[in-house]
């Protein structure tokens, strides 16, 4: 942490931006996350609360802390490690539209979900319609992130100009990996949105095919995992060992990792659909075992990241099994940062094996779409994510405004309260699905109400758990935000310039080609994308019969004047029926 | 690579093949395989029950807003059912968690899986994909009764 690279203004305010606008709205995001956890059990049996709808917040949810929050929280870091690792930064107008693109995205999408105009939760399957502003929004937000991409693909063409035979530091490797992914994937979610659902729902377009936008959104709704999970994995590899005065175990270990990530992160987006009608079984199976080599480069992380722990936990003549752990810098305010990537790590030991369980084939068919399921990804984006943007977000914001990091104590617990409230929630919610909870739902209002013939009692204390849990995690963001924006008011005191824990290797290794260039990792990624993607992409066409028009969440149809033929629309408002009560 | 290192390599490769032949296995049983692929057709949009024998059916879902045809079906103790499911309106979920029978109901799409029902009950089946503000409440079942 010696070392200070002065950055631009105008990067100090773009990240600044791109920091804390979304943690302003992830009080939002937060807050119906607790209320979630109240109605689910019961505690409201209401459609809504102050005004604000179950399903309405959950979008709000989704999209705020799923989407928005990591799309910024990775366009910084990779910023934050161009600035400081190759001492480059993007031209700052491309760097300013970025930004803009992306602020007026989120809210456009804001302005359409606080409505109530698309309450269609963030995977925002058809036929159910939201305002087209929402799906406008969400492409803002996407090609906003592009251009901070394209930027970086010249910057990192000009550093390997200048500094011939150099290897590129590994946290660069991590970003141009994790925005190549990104780019990719979000090719199919952009055609989803812009060719499919914004003509339809502005009504230019009286019907679209369901099964192929479902095949195309996951086709960037897998890899959009992996996009927020690698900043964390680059915090991992090139800040977490240098935090507990270690050295990273194996570079080449941090490139081959990300390269597998490059390669295995979107052909395996079919695993989400295995109750799904219209791709074939052997194509989900081989989408399968494809997830399972996404597992790889976390298995190898695991080991690499835990013998570099062990380095620098372990005193000279420690010789016992597990007594170096000791010694690691737990709850030590000067480095609250460990405790944000090491608390993320050890829920993701949960969140991976869980999502291992999840991917496999048939194994699906006992808890997909159960509650079991955010029981599982509250333990990755809400673990190592979550908190990976949480603490080196402030760590950003104190380094970019000069100004010191204030109630360090506190700061300093959150991610311990952190994991506690989300082991006690996800182990409620992944016990509630295993007897049959369902995700996604308004529980209170039916089978968590004991005047309703649906009521199941069996799932009163899985909610209950899951509530209790609930209110932790909300504690802990509380503790967060309060040192945040203490940070941000106070006086700017700190010497000017960026710092990060920079980690050297342990030994320096034999510099193997194949890991210092992108080409043939890329040409792989796309070999495979193809071999995945042609025969689901090309099924979801051919066995798909009938088009779908848009619906709207409470049931109606709007019609655009003469758009829709008459007799689709009245052949839909004969098979909407009234809710049996 | 040092030792540790391809040691770990090594087991997990291990590990995931034995995964792999984990589902190899499950796959090959046929109560735990995954819905089957079949090409739509109108006659799929038309909800009915048929029955072919004394424990042999056919059911044919409609999941719409917010309710299943056919709502509740009776069938005697060791009937298969063959289920085909589609949608008329948004995407449904058809989830059935004593039997594990996950699927979900798509316009224009059929899903298509067979279970066999061994003990008596009355086993609900709820919706759990998320299909606008009556969602909570979409739920249907199925009787199995002793034959009489």
């Amino acid at each position: 942490m010696d070392k200070r690279v002065q950055i631009s203004k105008s990067m100090k305010w773009n990240l600044g931006l791109q920091i804390a606008v979304p943690v302003v709205l992830l009080i939002l995001g937060i807050y119906h996350g607790l209320m979630q956890t109240i109605y689910r059990s019961g505690l409201i049996s209401d459609t809504s609360f102050l005004g604000l709808e179950y399903y309405q917040g959950l979008t709000l949810h989704g999209v705020i802390n799923a989407l928005v929050l990591t799309t910024f929280g990775g366009v910084a870091i990779g910023h934050y490690v161009n600035a400081y690792f190759l001492k480059k930064e993007i031209h700052p107008l491309l760097n300013t539209v970025s930004t803009a693109l992306m602020l007026i995205g989120s809210l456009m999408a804001a302005w359409a979900m606080l409505m109530g105009k698309a309450s269609v939760l963030y995977t925002f399957y058809p036929p159910l319609k939201a305002h087209p502003l929402f799906y406008l929004g969400a492409a803002l937000l996407i090609v906003g992130s592009w251009l901070a991409y394209f930027g970086w693909i010249f910057l990192y063409m000009e550093w390997k100009k200048e500094n011939p035979g150099e290897k590129v530091p590994l946290a660069i490797v991590g970003n141009q990996a994790n925005f190549t992914i990104w780019f990719f994937c979000t090719l199919a979610v952009a055609y989803e949105v812009l060719a499919m659902l914004i003509p339809w729902s502005l009504g230019w377009k009286e019907a679209i095919n369901i099964p192929l936008s479902r095949t195309l959104f996951w086709f960037f709704g897998h890899a959009l995992v992996y996009f927020w999970l690698l900043p964390s994995y680059i915090l991992f590899y090139t800040a977490l060992p240098r935090l507990v005065g270690g050295k990273l175990y194996s570079d080449t270990a941090g490139r081959v990792v990300f390269f597998l990530f490059l390669i295995f992160s979107i052909p395996v987006g079919v695993h989400h659909q295995f109750s799904e009608p219209t791709i074939q079984q052997n194509v989900k199976f081989f989408q399968s075992i494809l997830t399972y080599g996404v597992a790889i480069p976390s298995l190898l992380t695991a080991f690499t990241i835990a013998a570099s722990l062990e380095f620098g936990g372990r005193r000279p003549g420690d010789k016992s099994l597990f007594g170096w752990m000791t010694k690691l810098p737990w709850f030590q305010s000067d480095k609250y940062l460990f405790g944000y990537l090491i608390c993320g790590l050890i829920l993701f030991i949960f969140g991976g094996t869980t999502g291992l369980v999840l991917a496999s084939y048939s194994l699906n068919s006992v808890m997909h779409n159960t509650a079991f399921l955010p029981g599982h990804f509250h333990m990755t984006v809400g673990g190592p994510v979550f908190l990976a943007l949480l603490g080196f977000g402030i760590y950003m914001i104190s380094n970019i405004t000069n100004k010191p990091v204030r109630f360090k104590r506190m700061l300093t617990i959150v991610p311990y309260l952190w994991v506690i409230g989300i082991s006690i929630f996800s182990s409620g919610l992944m016990w509630g699905g295993l007897i049959g909870e369902p995700r996604r739902t308004n529980l209170g209002l039916s089978y968590l109400n004991p005047d309703n013939p649906l009521f199941r009692a069996d799932w009163v204390p899985t909610t209950m758990m899951a509530l209790f849990g609930g209110i932790i995690m909300t504690l802990a963001f509380v503790f967060y935000i309060i040192p945040f924006f203490a940070t941000l008011l106070a006086p700017a005191t700190e010497p000017d310039g960026i710092t990060y824990p920079e980690t050297d290797v342990i030994h320096e290794e034999r510099k193997i080609a194949i890991f210092h260039t992108f080409k043939p990792w890329v040409a792989l990624m796309i070999v495979l994308i193809f071999l995945a993607y042609i025969p689901a992409l090309y099924q979801s066409m051919k066995n798909t019969g009938k088009k779908a028009v848009p619906v709207n969440p409470d049931g109606t149809i709007e019609t655009f004047d003469g758009d829709i033929p008459k007799d689709l629309v009245d052949q839909h408002i004969k098979d909407i029926q009234p809710v049996e009560e | 690579m040092d030792k540790h290192e391809k040691r770990v390599t090594a087991f997990t490769g291990l590990v995931l093949g034995l995964f792999v032949i984990a589902v190899l296995f499950a796959a090959s049983q046929s109560e735990a395989d995954i819905p089957e692929c079949i090409p739509y057709d109108e006659a799929y949009a038309t909800p009915q029950v048929k029955k072919l024998d004394d424990y042999n059916y056919q059911a044919f879902y409609v999941a719409k807003m917010w309710t299943y045809d056919p709502f509740e079906i009776e069938v005697p103790v060791g009937s298969e059912i063959e289920f085909f499911l589609t949608s008329s309106d948004v995407v449904h979920g058809f989830w059935i968690p004593r039997k594990n029978l996950n699927l979900m109901a798509v316009q224009g799409a059929v899903t298509k899986a067979t279970i066999t029902f061994d003990k008596p009950g009355i086993y609900p089946i709820y919706c759990h994909e998320y299909c606008g503000t009556g969602h909570q409440q979409m739920a249907a079942s199925i009787k199995v009764n002793y034959p009489q």
